[in-house]
């Protein structure tokens, strides 16, 4: 209604004209209906349409019309802006103008976190805010918009920053004058969201980027469902959404894998979301590009760090460095990707470093009007705005720039921000430009005198013959004021002088450092040019930018490995399978499989390596691993199985390059232990240098976490109010979640409507053995339970993980027909692994049930060989049972038997070159190879580390040399890296 | 009164935790004992292979082979291997039992600068983690206690005993001090930015320790009219008769740490930790610092670090000269069983298997100042060693059939090896 109102006003009366319905009591009312012509002006009509003398008529806060042959009317005030040009105002698609950040709610001292949410009548979490707008919230902040003209925007896009739904915002004109009925130009400009939770509340859930992901697309069901009548309650957060419908989806992502979590939403339910990335969209250009959605993209590009101090400079990551040096070119390659991006003062500390920092993109190989479009046309179009705002066309508003020239020159003046047909001035167009070089004479004396720099703030020099006199110079209007005096400070002169209409010569008063008062006259000699070599040396040197890496981190590769054909000669085979141990024993690796096992093999085009006296066995697969992944644990919930760790798979995790080189080549990134019912897990093959989606297997086992005990019941941390805190509330939490389950399928299966619930569908998914529990577990008493309660519900558990206790229940686990997936010899860290023994899986092995080792660590995950080997010591199991706890017994756990995990002909080429014997401390992997090709090499892992230290050299050169150019750097840091267990709450 | 119940129920745990009473301390040693056949690894570099050992009233009397004369009980080990008992240094072993359960903690006393606090009336003898050490060699080990910048003085114990008196080795031998670090993480939790910086109190923090240093110089110098506990368990660093350990990793902080330290009057530093120390190894030979290095089962510190620094730190530090052991002050107390592993891991790296021993046997010994007791296989010392199926630093083959401490032969089995041997007979296997 409001948003209505508004528009109406606008169109009926115009901007210059008071509200008609208005009364006025401080003059009189009377209207204006005169044109403004500029003229003589280059045009930028739009960022590829260019006019050069054109004329560019305004009336009412709108263009009339631009270009060349503009007749002029009677009633014009006539602007010649010869040499100048003009250009379409900027348009900031995305900020929080006006509109005051929340504060964050202060801690309460709660020793237990806050699970329910604090407000009734709205959505059940309050992170999701729809319901809010920001024009309730709307004061406009003179101050900032002037800081906003000052860099060339004329219009911005606000809204509440604050929250994972944020509700509306409005689109506002930069315009001083008037006030919000005239600059409001809409009230709903679209609706905001985000991954990162409001601050206004403590609520816990969501307590991770995937828990994030989980809510909103619950939140999409949700209201689907309620949208169609369903609800017997009100929701005014789901009422606001259907509200909200049709208008423009922003969502504020980040970063690149962001985006992309971003996009995975947006394309399941159509939303169609507009993405403000993080600048960082180039190291996954690809993925972006797949994304096929719009762009708002930040350019702050960080400073160089200060290496001054080698000692601090070390801590800096390769990473972080490559940041610094190919930020910049992150528009460019959006451009050359042909991905439609606008680009925000977003993110940046000032806005007054966004001219410079645009700059810096187009000196790095962004186009100049693919940047004029980034910046008017294309947010015009994202805001849906086109007929509005973004050219100079007829119709639109008459929110442009007049400068002295290009306007992403360095020496380029902007004169004015008009906006809604306002004038606000930002410099003195009508200030004559006095840069050059002069003749000064004053108190007897001759001198050569220069004025240069920026037209608007020039900087004076005075010499006589080589002597240099410092002079300071001001000019503001039409007035010069000067000093320059010599350098043993004996000679000081003081002048003033009026320029003159013509803005050539000029003359005025000198006061000498005696107080003797005299003239002088400044005649001129030439216009000022810059310096053609300094220009020429500038542009030789481009700056130096260092290639990507996949990924763009230390031991990335230059290119991404590709199957080979590769032909093992002569090695010890440790096959996994029944074969056993074969000693001189070829291998022929093709296509990514395991192609032929024999002895004397034919190449037959095949690279061949000699194995004489060296081991190859299957790829190490680690049942129970943390790494690769953002979040670990959704602890805002005591069930989470709406959540995926597929979600969150962090590609660039160095930690996978460190696994390939312990000889690991698949893992299991698990769910956490905080919550009895954990999230979804990723499988994933270890494929340094893909992208997340391409780590994860194709039709990949669908698996779960559960936990027990001590986590879950939240026993060692300061947390006394979530159900469960005993074992036995782990049974009927259990319980009541399959019943529900069981309801909700049999409900969904009859064909009656039912709430599409993604928690309910994965717990069906366990009933109906489409998806595997592996169950964090220690002590006997809760494996028992968990086998009952399956039992009960007719299905098996598939692992129990960690399972320390296992060797208690052996005999009732393989009654069961569960797996073990078991440290080597952890124990003593919390109460309930008093009794856990190393012997573990050793017994558990005897009595027949598959027994994997896992790390649960990255640290031990990268000599899984040690640890199985641990076993023989420890309960006496033979070396090749021993090494299948590593191989093919966790490939089984994870239903990837018939794929990975034992040298045989058909399966994948998941394959570790050992120097030696596979079990022994002092092995070491030579080369990992997944699907055939070669991830580590002990060889290339040599030249990696030198290439790692010459870039770090030259990258420190390149960053001191920015430093000593006078570039502001930032001091030394690292960031915080979280090696992931299964207690970390993040 | 649901919180008190929880703080019985976990008192009543806590006790429970010690309810399985360990090993029962062995005997005095009360005959001869001849071990023959074996390959016995001295500690020292050396090897014997078909050797004869021969302990009595808890030393060894005579080391060498293959032909010698046979005395007293003859322990057949053709085959076998004998393995000086390995130690542990810089560890909270006996001062907590369950990381998790506060009550069963006792490493980490409240103070910055607490050099009086003793580790060792607080060891506990009869911990079951203590027990576990020994079925994989570990015999002895300097309990230590943690945290804060001077932690408190460790005690060197041996690992069978009835009580802490019993288990001595070396009283009061060395004062823990944790350097502070040039870089540090944002303390989010006060509301500084995440991430790692430069530590702007660094400077600072090293005036506190300089102070220290020099107040504790001062009170030795008159006979004060007050007592001061901390500054009088300084005194031995300044006389020499105990030991520094100071636990820094970074280059620039060793530098800080040892010109400080020896500016400040203090005699015997150990520099433990040491990631960059291979960086300034002829620095460190110039001070004679020996180092208790990492262990190597370790991540690497920095993501462009090379994969395998931790595990290769050793050597490097051993090749450039340096008297080098090995400890895992930076790991939970029960992974100190793994202390061989830690020293095979460098075998990996190219060093001798020998040398490699010696980082956890002869060199450390050494280092904490009981080489002329403990620590190698020769003739003189203390019978505390171990005879081994295999190679012992191979997890495959570390396999204890006999080990001793001072000639005392002690038991092999633990609590976990109890549940093993009671759930192996459930199954009949």
């Amino acid at each position: 209604m409001k948003k209505n109102f508004f528009l109406l006003c606008l169109f009926v009366v115009g901007l210059s004209n008071a509200q008609d319905y208005f009364p006025k009591n401080d003059g009189v009312k009377e209207d204006n209906n005169n044109y403004t012509a500029f003229t003589n002006a280059t045009l930028h009509v739009t960022p590829s349409k260019e006019v050069k003398k054109g004329t560019l008529l305004v009336q009412n806060g709108k263009v009339v019309s631009a270009g060349k042959g503009v007749s002029i009317p009677a009633n014009a005030v006539v602007v010649d802006l010869d040499g100048k040009h003009i250009y379409p105002s900027f348009i900031e698609s995305y900020s929080g103008f006006g509109v005051e950040k929340p504060k964050r709610k202060p801690s309460q001292g709660r020793r237990s976190p806050q699970y329910e949410a604090s407000r009734e009548g709205f959505y059940w979490n309050d992170h999701i805010m729809p319901e809010n707008h920001a024009i309730s919230k709307f004061k406009y902040d003179k101050k900032t918009a002037k800081e906003m003209r000052d860099a060339g925007f004329g219009v911005a896009n606000t809204h509440i920053m604050d929250g994972i739904a944020r509700g509306t915002g409005l689109l506002v004109a930069l315009n001083d004058q008037g006030g919000d009925q005239y600059r409001i130009l809409e009230d709903q400009s679209g609706q905001f969201f985000s991954f990162s939770k409001s601050v206004t509340s403590r609520q816990s859930y969501p307590g991770s980027l995937m828990g994030a992901m989980a809510l909103l697309r619950q939140m999409h069901y949700d209201l689907d469902w309620y949208a169609k009548g369903n609800s017997k309650t009100k929701d005014r957060s789901l009422e606001a959404m259907i509200e909200n419908k049709g208008l423009i989806s922003y969502f504020e992502a980040g970063d690149k894998g962001n985006n992309m979590r971003a996009d995975k939403i947006s394309d399941l339910f159509n939303l169609n979301y507009v993405i403000v990335g993080g600048g960082d969209e180039y190291e996954a250009i690809e993925g972006i590009k797949a994304t096929n959605a719009r762009y708002i993209i930040p350019v702050n590009f960080p400073d160089a760090f200060d290496v001054s101090n080698p000692y601090m400079a070390k801590y800096v990551s390769l990473a972080d460095m490559r940041e610094w040096n190919q930020a910049p070119t992150n528009p460019k390659v959006l451009a050359d990707n042909g991905i439609r991006f606008a680009l925000t003062t977003h993110d940046l500390k000032k806005v007054s470093d966004f001219k410079s920092k645009v700059m810096k993109a187009i000196e790095y190989g962004l186009d100049k009007t693919k940047a004029l479009e980034a910046l008017t046309t294309i947010p015009a179009e994202l805001l849906g705005q086109s007929n509005n705002l973004g050219t100079l066309e007829a119709g639109k508003y008459a929110n442009f720039l007049i400068t002295s020239g290009d306007i992403f020159e360095k020496e380029t003046t902007l004169y004015e921000n008009w906006v809604q047909g306002q004038k606000h001035v930002i410099t003195d167009k009508d200030q004559k430009d006095i840069r050059g070089n002069y003749t000064l004479t004053g108190g007897g004396k001759t001198y050569n005198m220069t004025i240069k720099g920026e037209a608007s703030k020039p900087k004076m020099e005075v010499k006589v013959g080589e002597t240099n006199f410092p002079a300071k110079l001001t000019y503001k209007g039409n007035w010069v004021t000067f000093s320059f005096s010599s350098e043993d400070k004996k000679e000081t002169n003081t002048a003033t002088a009026v320029i003159p209409k013509d803005g050539k010569s000029f003359g005025g008063r000198l006061i000498a450092s005696n107080g003797v008062e005299s003239s002088f006259n400044a005649s001129k000699i030439s216009e000022w040019k810059e310096d053609d070599k300094k220009d020429k040396d500038k542009k030789g040197t481009k700056a130096e930018i260092v290639p990507i890496t996949y990924p763009n981190v230390g031991y990335g590769n230059v290119q991404k490995p590709t199957a080979q054909s590769m032909l093992f000669q002569n090695a010890t085979v440790w096959t996994s399978e029944d074969a056993g141990i074969l000693k001189n024993t070829d291998v022929l690796v093709k296509n990514g499989k395991i192609e032929k096992i024999g002895t004397n093999l034919n190449a037959s085009g095949a690279t061949k390596i000699d194995a004489t006296g060296k081991h190859l066995t299957a790829g190490i697969i680690d049942e129970h691993s943390h790494i690769a992944a953002l979040s670990i644990n959704e602890g805002g919930h005591n069930s989470s199985a709406e959540v995926s760790i597929e979600d969150v798979v962090d590609p660039e995790d160095v930690d996978i390059y460190r696994n390939l080189a312990g000889g690991v080549t698949s893992i299991q990134i698990l769910h956490g232990s905080a919550n009895p019912i954990g999230g979804r897990s990723a499988i994933i093959k270890l494929k340094w240098g893909e992208e997340a989606s391409g780590l994860i297997y194709n039709n990949t086992p669908k698996f779960i976490k559960f936990a027990l005990g001590e986590n879950v019941k939240q026993s060692n941390w300061e947390s006394r109010s979530r159900f469960p805190q005993t074992r036995m509330g782990v049974e009927q939490l259990y319980v009541n979640y399959f019943n529900r389950a069981k309801e909700y399928d049999t409900k969904k299966k009859s064909g009656q409507s039912y709430r599409y619930d993604e928690e309910m569908e994965v717990l069906a998914e366990i009933l109906n053995g489409e998806r595997y529990i592996s169950c964090h577990s220690y002590v006997q008493s809760e494996i028992n339970m968990l086998m009952k309660v399956a039992e009960r519900f007719n299905f098996r558990v598939n692992t129990f993980t960690h399972i320390l206790e296992g060797y208690k229940v052996a005999d009732k686990m393989k009654e069961h027909g569960v797996g073990a997936s078991t440290f080597s010899d952890w124990w003593a860290y919390k109460y309930e692994v008093n009794d856990a023994i190393p012997y573990n899986a050793a017994i558990m092995s005897s009595v027949g049930v598959t027994v994997a080792i896992n790390s649960d660590d990255a640290e031990m995950s990268r000599r899984l060989n040690q640890e199985a080997a641990k076993s023989v010591k420890y309960g006496g199991m033979s070396e090749e049972e021993a090494w299948k706890m590593v191989t093919i017994n966790p490939a089984k756990l994870l239903h990837l038997d018939a794929k990975t995990g034992s040298i045989k002909e058909g399966k994948d080429a998941d394959l570790v070159l050992w120097n030696d014997h596979p079990m022994s401390v002092y092995a070491k992997a030579e080369k990992t190879i997944v699907d055939g090709a070669v991830y580590f090499d002990l060889e290339a892992d040599k030249a990696k580390r030198e290439a790692i230290k010459n870039e770090r050299t030259k990258l420190m050169g390149l960053m001191r040399a920015e430093k000593d150019g006078g570039a502001k750097t930032r001091e030394p840091s690292k960031k915080d890296k979280i090696h992931f267990h299964c207690e970390t709450l993040n | 009164m649901r919180i008190l119940k929880n703080i019985l129920v976990t008192a009543v745990l806590s006790i429970g935790l010690h309810a399985w009473a360990q090993q029962t301390p062995a005997p005095a040693q009360s005959e001869i004992i001849c071990i023959t056949g074996a390959t016995a690894h001295i500690g020292n570099g050396q090897v014997i292979e078909n050797s004869v050992l021969v302990f009595e009233n808890g030393k060894i009397t005579f080391m060498g082979g293959p032909s010698a004369p046979l005395r007293g009980k003859i322990i057949e080990a053709n085959g076998k291997h004998i393995y000086p008992g390995f130690i542990a240094p810089g560890k909270s072993l006996g001062l907590i039992e369950v990381n998790a359960v506060r009550a069963s903690d006792d490493e980490d006393e409240i103070g910055d600068f607490i050099p009086n606090i003793r580790s060792i009336i607080a060891y506990n003898a009869e911990s079951k983690v203590v027990e576990s050490m020994r079925p994989n060699g570990v015999l002895l080990t300097q309990t230590t206690p943690q945290g804060g910048r001077i932690s408190g003085t460790s005690s060197i114990v041996q690992l069978d005993a009835w009580n802490w008196e019993d288990a001595l080795v070396k009283e009061d031998d060395g004062i823990h001090m944790n350097w502070p670090r040039s870089f540090r993480r944002g303390r989010w939790w006060l509301g500084e930015e995440r991430g790692w910086k430069p530590n702007k109190d660094y400077q600072k923090q090293l005036g506190e320790i300089k102070d220290y240093l020099s107040s504790a110089v001062a009170y030795g110098k008159t006979s004060a009219s007050s007592e001061n506990e901390g500054f009088k368990a300084m005194q031995g660093l300044f006389s020499g008769s105990k030991k520094l350990y100071v636990y820094a990793d970074g280059e620039k902080e060793i530098i800080d740490a040892i010109t400080l330290l020896k500016e400040g009057n203090v005699k015997e530093i150990v520099l433990v930790g040491g990631y960059e120390a291979y960086k300034i190894i002829p620095f460190l030979k110039q001070h004679n610092i020996p180092v208790l290095v990492q262990q190597t089962h370790n991540l690497p510190n920095r993501e462009d670090d090379d994969y395998d620094l931790p595990y290769k730190l050793p050597k490097l530090l051993v090749d450039g000269g340096l008297l080098v052991g090995i400890q895992n002050s930076g790991a939970s107390n029960f992974q100190t069983r793994n202390l061989p592993f830690y020293a095979g891991q460098v075998v990996g790296q190219g060093m001798e298997k020998e040398t490699a021993l010696k980082l956890i046997s002869g060199n450390t010994a050494e280092i904490l100042g009981i080489g002329d007791r403990y620590g190698t296989l020769e003739v003189g010392k203390s019978a505390t060693l171990f005879v081994s199926e295999g190679d012992a630093l191979d997890m495959r083959t570390n396999v204890l059939t006999h080990a001793f401490i001072d000639g005392r032969m002690i038991s092999l089995e633990t609590h976990q090896t109890e549940l093993w041997k009671r759930y192996m007979g459930k199954y009949g296997k």
